[in-house]
């Protein structure tokens, strides 16, 4: 993150550098323009040579700054930067809270059916809701039941699990499950059309992380517009309890140029930064991640000040890897598991610059 | 119904039927205040605007680089209020501050605050991200500081004018004496290289015309803007310069005859003087505003160019004062008494005032573009400027070609002879070369 401190330092601008850089332009050309051009006024840098630098602009002298007067825009340049938010304002927290959402895991309406077998049911909607990604950005979502990232399924393996689809929205949609079931309930065919219901049901295998998504072409649409959620099978004798937080990374395109403006873990952007996530020093803290990142190949976790134990897909429960960095194409997924083992806050986000800086970034802060 | 009214108030003027034709008159608008109402009220194109995104349209019109970050000038051209929810540099979300408010109403101005270490000679891509998610981009080509207008900012912005506008101006008036020297057939060749170097500043003042009012709001109309500009301008010149309409006897009106044919040489170099001006402005305008946006990064490579650029200029507005040398015969004395009594007093060469004067005239618009653009600079007031400058300059031409003519048909030569053509071209071609010192 580029620190605001230091700024007088850095902000003096290079005047004898740009002396001899011999640039001269019109407004409108770019700084490519700019070197080309200092390339070829080298030609007659012998000619302009004879003042230099007497109209190369403004005084750039340290004493020469800019104060705002009354009624001239301020800068509070330190106000808010204690959290490395790049954005101004909060959301509106009672129509989506990612606080909440880190921590919901639905187990849908439990039931033992005659065989001794227990069975989960869901009850899921398809419906276009606008959501806020960032404080005053407006998503026009597709969501399940309202949400972006949809919510949480959760179950134990070998469970029969029974998702009553019916799609309230304008468009066709599915739902497609990562995990072992029959073709016939994967979500592909049969689509669903508006007003259309469709159950889904299978058992609940094998046990890991999995997610679900809409599956309907345009598949990028249908799933950058927010038709995402993650799926958790537990395995049959459970994980070790632990602070258990889900994570789904995703993008938002706000401007349809099929790339993403705005990047978070769980839709909105720097909100762990601004409200970090409270654990306990020393507990055993794990996270469900997934990326549904659209349009960028690739996403990225990194924690820092410690190193978390990687269950790659949940699949297994022994350690793939300890680090504090791992790559994820678009349908990975990860357990990561770690304790944080001093009190304070510890800065986590996507190691692509790019994408911590449009929003994918936040904070646990350790208590003791 | 309306018809009848009508025919009611072409009957005999009594103070009642005055009031009736007043009522008559405001009918119509009576009848589209209520249509208003209507439209407003029941919306009947609902059918059209089922669910559709709101239409959005920012112009950020003005990037400053001050030493805590930057302070972006908003324009909301849209035909709704915009409301800026979050601001990107250089694909970073940053924290800012706006004012007076987030919601910028239609027509409406904001500026924001972004506290930025920005990085003396890159580019910075400033982002405003509204509430639909719909982005408005404007960029610093290369970051450094933008002047205040100083005493000291203010001086050396103004010698920057100077450079561009009054020296070169000069310089080329200083070539007067030579011209007068110059045989009679060389002063058809020197009216035909003004008109050579004047449509090329035609061209150029209309392309950075369009130019700049691509920076305005759409809402504004930018190239209209322009164009009429410069009719306006045109019809004006031609009404100074227009002889009041004569009474004759009859007492009928004969129409006004533009005295082209008659013009007093002054006046014409005023006029070109004046017109090459407000393009000197544009210029100062521009070179103003590279110099502020810090786009030129050093500018003695282009004041230089901008001096050998327009010292052609001198020689235009210098080119009518120079007196035809041969006694007219007398045919010519009948046709143009006005003319040949100026040819008589301009055998004494005109004061060095005028030509002060006159270069003033014409460069020093190019000072006050500078300050503009260095200080204020504002692309309305660039586009309706430089629309005069297109308006000027075509009248112009039409005068030096009218006085061109003028004097082929007193000697008896073609106007568009070789020489005159080879003059022409000439124009032209000096203007074009030096361009390339300051075009880029």
């Amino acid at each position: 993150m580029s620190s605001q401190s230091g700024q007088s330092d850095e902000l003096q601008p290079l005047q004898n550098e740009s002396t001899a850089k011999q640039a001269a332009s019109r407004s409108g050309i770019s700084r490519r323009d700019i070197l080309k051009i200092g390339l070829m006024a080298g030609g007659v840098a012998a000619v302009a040579a004879g003042g230099p630098g007497r109209f190369s602009g403004p005084s750039t002298s340290p004493d020469h700054t800019h104060l705002p007067a009354a009624g001239e825009p301020s800068f509070n340049a330190h106000e808010g930067h204690g959290d490395f938010s790049g954005m101004v304002g909060d959301i509106d927290l009672t129509r989506f809270d990612p606080g909440a959402f880190l921590t919901h895991f639905d187990w849908g309406r439990e039931s033992v059916n005659d065989s001794g077998q227990t069975v989960r049911e869901w009850d899921v909607v398809a419906v276009e809701e606008e959501v806020e990604i960032a404080p005053g950005i407006f998503f026009p979502g597709w969501t399940f039941n309202g949400q972006i990232p949809g919510p949480t399924f959760r179950c134990k393996e070998g469970e029969l699990l029974r998702f009553h689809f019916s799609n309230g929205s304008s468009h066709p949609h599915t739902i497609h499950f990562h995990g072992i079931h029959p073709p016939e309930m994967d979500g592909v065919d049969p689509i669903v059309e508006p007003g259309g219901t469709f159950t889904y049901e299978f058992l609940a295998r094998p046990f890991g992380l999995h997610l679900y998504h809409c599956h309907v072409m345009q598949l990028k649409k249908h799933i950058h517009k927010g038709l995402y959620g993650t799926f958790i099978i537990d395995p049959p004798n459970g994980r070790e309890p632990a602070h258990e937080l889900v994570m789904v990374m995703n993008g938002f395109d706000t401007n349809f140029d099929n790339e993403n403006e705005v990047y978070a873990v769980n839709s909105v952007a720097f909100h762990y930064a601004k409200h970090p996530i409270q654990v306990k020093v020393g507990e055993l803290v794990r996270i469900y991640l997934t990326n549904l990142t659209e349009f960028d190949p690739i996403n990225s976790f990194h924690l820092h000040a410690t190193m978390f134990n990687l269950y790659r897909t949940g699949t297994r429960l022994d350690v793939y890897e300890f680090t504090d960095t791992v790559m994820m194409c678009q349908g990975e997924r990860h357990i990561l598991e770690f304790r944080l083992e001093y009190p304070g806050r510890y800065m986590f986000h996507a190691h692509q610059s790019e994408f911590a800086e449009l929003g994918w970034m936040g904070f646990f802060e350790a208590v003791a | 119904m309306i018809v009848e009214k009508k025919a009611v108030s072409s009957a005999p003027r009594s103070s009642g039927s005055r009031l009736s034709s007043w009522l008559i008159g405001l009918l119509p608008l009576a009848a589209l205040a209520l249509l208003l109402l209507l439209f407003a009220r029941t919306n009947p194109l609902a059918l059209f605007q089922a669910d559709l995104p709101p239409i959005e349209s920012l112009t950020l019109e003005r990037i400053q680089v001050v030493p805590e970050g930057f302070i972006v000038s908003l324009v909301n051209g849209g035909p709704e209020p915009v409301t800026v929810s979050q601001v990107m540099v250089d694909d970073a979300y940053w924290q800012f501050t706006i004012d007076p408010r987030q919601t910028i109403p239609r027509l409406g101005t904001a500026s924001i605050s972004i506290p930025y270490a920005w990085i003396a000679t890159e580019p910075h891509v400033i982002r405003v991200v509204t509430t639909t998610g719909t982005i408005f981009e404007g960029e610093v080509a290369v970051a450094t500081l933008t002047p205040t207008p100083g005493m000291r900012e203010f001086l050396a912005y103004g010698l920057l004018g100077i450079y561009v506008g009054v020296i070169p101006v000069g310089l080329g008036l200083l070539w007067y004496p030579t011209m007068r020297r110059m045989g009679r057939r060389w002063l058809g060749f020197l009216l035909a290289l003004t008109i050579g170097l004047l449509v090329f500043l035609l061209i150029d003042t209309f392309l950075e015309a369009l130019e700049i009012s691509a920076e305005l709001p759409g809402v504004f109309q930018g190239v209209p803007l322009a164009i009429f500009a410069a009719i306006l301008t045109w019809l004006a010149i031609m009404a100074v310069g227009s002889r009041p309409p004569r009474k004759t006897q009859s007492g009928v009106e004969q129409p006004a005859v533009p005295r082209s044919r008659s013009r007093s040489p002054l006046y014409l170099a005023v006029l070109i003087a004046g017109s090459i001006g407000l393009h000197n402005f544009g210029e100062g305008l521009a070179v103003g505003a590279a110099f502020s946006l810090g786009e030129a990064a050093l500018g003695s490579f282009l004041v230089i160019g901008f001096i050998l650029h327009n010292i052609t200029e001198g020689i235009g507005i210098a080119a009518p004062l120079v007196p035809t040398k041969t006694s007219p015969t007398a045919g010519e004395v009948v046709e143009l008494p006005v003319d040949d009594r100026q040819a008589a007093a301009e055998k004494a060469s005109p004061r060095l005032l005028t030509f002060v004067g006159l270069a003033l005239l014409a460069g020093f618009p190019a000072v006050l573009g500078a300050w503009i653009g260095g200080f204020a600079f504002s692309p309305l007031l660039g586009t309706i400027f430089l629309g005069i400058g297109i308006g000027a300059i075509w009248q112009v031409i039409v005068e030096v070609g009218a006085l061109l003519r003028r004097y082929a048909e007193r000697d008896g030569t073609p106007w568009i002879s070789w020489l005159n053509l080879a003059g022409f071209m000439l124009g032209l071609g000096i203007m074009y070369v030096t361009a390339f010192l300051v075009k880029f």
